[in-house]
């Protein structure tokens, strides 16, 4: 018995692994990963919530999995057995979709299919998953889904509370934020919130305060 | 006619980067100067102007509901839509590593400047995006398939450089310290795509 099959299920470093992502090591606004659909599915609140639990499942799922097979693969064609893993889940997380919840995956349209791609996928399974024991590798899943659905919430609350003054949760109905007398005294929904790059400065806003929060994180000489 | 409408529409109306956000890993990660810039941009054209009409082709003629009917009458009711997305994966996989031996075999300049970009589009949003839009779009034929991956490339080429440029430029302002970096690109990304809005005719 090796020292590390002895750790415990959450020892101080397993911990680490779900919480650095949530925040210093944010898959989207730090390691700039999977900005994609982080940005395109924010209208809603609903889309971004089952968005992130899509991306979460084939996270940890893979991760899993290519965990498993890691010392099974050979390294020249690593990168086809790992797009063909997340593809398969990506099928799956499609259709399970389409039976459940139809009219969010109608409007997710394209981006179920792009989480193949999605770079969180593909990075944390290159850099993490290739290379660690799996219950560590699920424990990154978690993690990196978790960061990569925070930032996805967050950007999808601001959208839709000053762009269509709602907050929609699955399962409730759509949630007026913005009172009806402040319509009246000439209130107005900022229409410039619901389109795309409106999505982009507010996940810059959130990286200029995560960082100012975090100062060794700043790239002194970035451009 | 309606090809040149295709090609200005993917290019700048729907814009890959600015109204759909694919393939913003490499678009934020490749465009700190215009050099490569230029050779990512590139790559991007030629990939997506392969990859869309073989997508298109494989669509038509053995996803789609209905598209076996070539192969007999009792095959009319196959539905195998299910699978295209590890279908068109796989083609992109495949073609890029294609390409880029057939480019390192007869074209060593070429293969200098666009080498080492060509096994990173493999799994760019872009080229998949391409496809699955192409999917839904409905095309009539290969060719408007063709020029929409090549305008949906271009769209993506001048986004690239564009940025490019304004971040070669950027290094010599005073940005507050913990926007340097990612977060001035995400501020410029939005107020150019602000201004492509115009295409949309907002």
């Amino acid at each position: 018995m090796s020292e590390e099959t002895k750790e415990a299920l959450f020892s101080p470093k397993n911990k680490k692994l779900i919480a650095e992502p949530i925040n210093i090591n944010n898959p989207v606004t730090i390691q700039v990963l999977g900005i994609c659909s982080a940005l395109a599915v924010t209208v809603q609140i609903d889309n971004a919530l089952i968005m992130s639990i899509a991306v979460m499942a084939v996270l940890v799922i893979g991760n899993v999995l290519v965990s498993l097979m890691r010392n099974a693969i050979p390294s020249k064609i690593r990168i086809i057995v790992q797009l063909v893993v997340v593809a398969a889940l990506v099928i799956i997380v499609s259709e399970v979709l389409k039976a459940y919840v139809y009219d969010v995956s109608k409007q997710l349209s394209v981006f179920v299919g792009l989480i193949i791609t999605n770079c969180i996928i593909m990075g944390r399974l290159e850099a993490f998953a290739m290379g660690n024991k799996p219950w560590a590798s699920a424990l990154d899943g978690v993690g990196n889904g978790f960061g990569y659905g925070l930032v996805l919430v967050i950007v999808a609350f601001f959208k839709e509370v000053f762009g269509s003054g709602t907050i929609t949760i699955p399962g409730f109905e759509k949630f007026h934020v913005i009172p009806q007398a402040f319509y009246d005294m000439g209130y107005e929904n900022n229409g410039l919130m619901l389109l795309p790059p409106s999505s982009l400065i507010i996940v810059a806003i959130y990286i200029w305060f995560q960082k100012s929060k975090n100062p060794e994180l700043i790239d002194e000489h970035g451009s | 006619m309606e090809l040149v409408n295709i090609f200005v529409r993917s290019a700048f109306a729907d814009n890959m980067i600015f109204t759909f956000f694919f393939g913003m890993c490499s678009y934020l990660a490749v465009s700190k100067t215009v050099k490569t810039a230029v050779g990512l941009g590139a790559a991007v054209i030629f990939v997506l102007g392969i990859t869309v009409p073989l997508n298109f082709l494989l669509e038509t003629y053995i996803l789609k509901e209905g598209a076996l009917t070539w192969l007999g009458e009792e095959y009319a009711s196959y539905d195998l839509s299910f699978l295209s997305f590890i279908m068109f994966i796989a083609v992109i996989a495949s073609t890029v590593q294609l390409v880029e031996m057939l480019v390192e075999k007869f074209s060593p300049a070429l293969y200098g400047a666009l080498g080492i970009f060509l096994p990173l589009i493999a799994v760019n949003c872009a080229i998949l995006g391409g496809a699955l839009f192409m999917q839904q779009k409905q095309f009539n034929n290969v060719g408007e398939a063709t020029v929409y991956g090549l305008g949906s490339g271009f769209g993506w080429f001048i986004a690239i450089v564009l940025i490019a440029a304004i971040r070669e430029k950027i290094k010599y302002s005073h940005i507050p310290g913990p926007l340097k970096g990612v977060g001035m690109a995400f501020i410029l990304t939005g107020l150019m795509g602000l201004g492509f809005l115009g295409f949309l005719g907002f």
